[in-house]
């Protein structure tokens, strides 16, 4: 395998990783509210997360590329606050990724919430734990398995886009190279070899993750 | 001392209660599903916010709208157990009762050791909840919301998800607990045997308003209260003491009224015993016969007499001679033929005795 495969696998799992932190530390308190709230903006803001799921990743690239430019509303906060425009840049690809992947991560952990329902924090409650402490203590502990879900969902879809990453993050290596688009340049060059190796291991982590994912479940099933 | 009063309207229900309970002993809140009693718990434990509302156990404000006072569920020294079982399914047995003494500065386990003794728990201690039969896990419930120290206990049909056989078990540990508690306890329930057994005072709910409130044996005494145990399930609650074992495999038992014959009970002369006495098991004589098989006779006088919801009925409540009370279902032919109405002596025949205990 070439020295830039094997970059570009490096910066893929770097990303994926990253993203799937900064996914469960967003995407949990919006899947919490979504879980209890009797809001007017359930469906609204349930809708919003699900986008990515429905739109070609192009739409979404799209938008992010003008909001996070120069002349976007993002990117002018950035390039004040020194940090530059977000496009072509490595953080711009994790925030991209953060947009594109949050549907997999929300929607798994706020069917864990549903799933252990109002019951257990009533009981907390009655033993005198405060809603935070009944969260800490109950909710997040008893919503585990959605949790595992979101993360392994997360990371896998994060490292399988690509559309995304083409409009926003570009082909520069080291960068913003990530595996799907090492795939499309040696297909490009007609390096069928070289995209055998990577496309093959692809085939392979996915369908690991996967079996993974639904071994575990029958296995143990949502366990309450 | 509790007194709650609570006004809440919800599109197809609505709360409307004022009620003084006792600060000591078990309060049934009895009814038919629908009737606003658990809806009366939840607004007292805080979990369910009537708009309307003012609630004082042992002098403290727990809730008083006037005032704008509406204390978190988990700012009230309350316990807690649900219907079904509610532990903790990430924690063991141990893990599920210390959950509750951290958190109310009962670190030091005080009770610990009465409490899981008092329910037979002490085997339990490292299972997992899921390993547990459905009593067992009640008894863990109580354990656990007992540990906290609460000034109220509330408990929400604790045994209605069991069945008969595990009822039957986890009823003893109920006795048990009303006998050594010295705080009050509401116990949700529309079964009228375990609300005979166990409560002291009775509030009887319907449509969302309390219809009767009062001390147990003088509230199921009474002759004109509204459908809930009323006919089919009218009767009243003596509390008896075990006399005597005759030789002839009968048991007799003694009240102020009288005494009465029940088949051999396994119980030491001189333990209590809770009996429940249908009113369609009484019937009424002019007269104390010899030739009639019915063991228990009474000597009593007719109160009132009120009609009953089955056509051709009527229900009679008689006073023993010790101001007893006790509640007899006839026809109205018969209270026409036996020219039944109130003053007038008779014996009443009592055809069974429920044994509570």
């Amino acid at each position: 395998m070439d020295t830039s495969s094997l970059a570009a696998i490096r910066l893929t799992l770097e990303l994926a990783s990253l993203v799937t932190a900064l996914l469960l530390l967003v995407g949990t308190p919006i899947a919490w509210w979504l879980s209890r709230t009797r809001s007017r903006w359930k469906g609204p803001v349930g809708a919003v997360v699900a986008l990515p799921l429905v739109l070609p990743p192009t739409v979404l690239g799209f938008y992010l590329l003008l909001f996070m430019g120069p002349h976007g509303p993002v990117g002018k906060i950035t390039s004040s606050l020194g940090w530059g425009a977000l496009p072509f840049s490595f953080t711009g690809l994790v925030v991209a990724s953060v947009f594109y992947s949050l549907p997999f991560v929300v929607q798994p952990i706020q069917n864990a919430f549903e799933a252990v329902g109002e019951r257990p924090l009533e009981v907390a409650a009655s033993l005198r734990a405060s809603p935070w402490d009944a969260f800490f203590s109950v909710a997040l502990p008893l919503a585990r398995p959605g949790f595992v879900t979101a993360a392994i969902l997360g990371f896998a879809h994060t490292i399988g886009e690509f559309g995304v990453v083409l409009m926003i993050g570009g082909n520069i290596p080291g960068k913003t190279q990530v595996l799907s688009v090492q795939i499309y340049n040696h297909v490009e060059a007609m390096e069928y070899g070289q995209a055998h190796i990577l496309a093959a291991g692809m085939v392979v982590f996915s369908f690991l993750v996967l079996l993974a994912l639904y071994g575990r479940r029958q296995y143990k099933g949502w366990s309450r | 001392m509790i007194e709650a009063s609570f006004q809440l309207a919800y599109p197809d229900f609505s709360l409307d209660v004022d009620l003084r309970l006792p600060g000591k002993g078990v309060t049934a809140l009895f009814g038919h599903s629908g009737c606003g009693k658990t809806t009366l718990l939840r607004c007292v434990a805080g979990l369910n916010h009537a708009p309307t509302g003012r609630l004082t156990v042992a002098g403290e404000i727990w809730q008083d709208e006037a005032q704008g006072i509406f204390l978190p569920t988990h700012k009230r020294p309350l316990g807690l157990v649900f219907q079904e079982a509610s532990l903790f399914p990430h924690l063991s047995v141990r893990k599920n009762l210390e959950y509750g003494m951290k958190r109310s500065g009962n670190q030091a386990g005080e009770g610990f050791d009465a409490s899981i003794a008092l329910l037979g728990i002490r085997p339990l201690l490292e299972r997992a909840p899921e390993r547990l039969s459905g009593g067992e896990r009640q008894r863990v419930a109580v354990a656990r919301a007992l540990l906290t120290r609460p000034r109220l206990l509330l408990m929400d049909e604790p045994l209605a998800a069991l069945d008969l056989k595990r009822k039957l078990e986890i009823l003893p540990y109920l006795e048990k607990l009303r006998e050594e508690l010295d705080i009050p306890v509401l116990y949700v329930s529309h079964a009228p045997d375990e609300v005979a057994r166990l409560a002291d005072h009775l509030v009887l709910l319907e449509n969302g308003r309390a219809v009767a409130s009062g001390p147990l044996m003088a509230t199921l005494a009474r002759a004109d209260l509204p459908s809930t145990f009323a006919d089919d399930d009218a009767g009243v609650v003596l509390e008896t003491t075990v006399a005597a074992h005759e030789t002839d495999g009968l048991t007799r038992l003694e009240f102020p009224g009288g005494q009465l014959y029940v088949s051999y009970r396994d119980k030491r002369p001189g333990s209590r015993l809770r009996c429940r006495i249908h009113a369609s098991d009484v019937s009424l004589a002019l007269a104390a016969h010899g030739d009639s098989s019915i063991l228990n006779t009474l000597p009593a006088t007719v109160r009132t007499v009120v009609p009953t919801q089955t056509p051709g009925h009527v229900l009679a409540q008689l006073a023993l001679r010790d101001g007893t009370l006790l509640l007899a279902r006839i026809t109205e032919r018969s209270r026409v033929s036996l020219g039944i109405a109130p003053g007038l002596s008779v014996v009443a025949q009592v055809k069974s005795v429920a044994i509570l205990a």
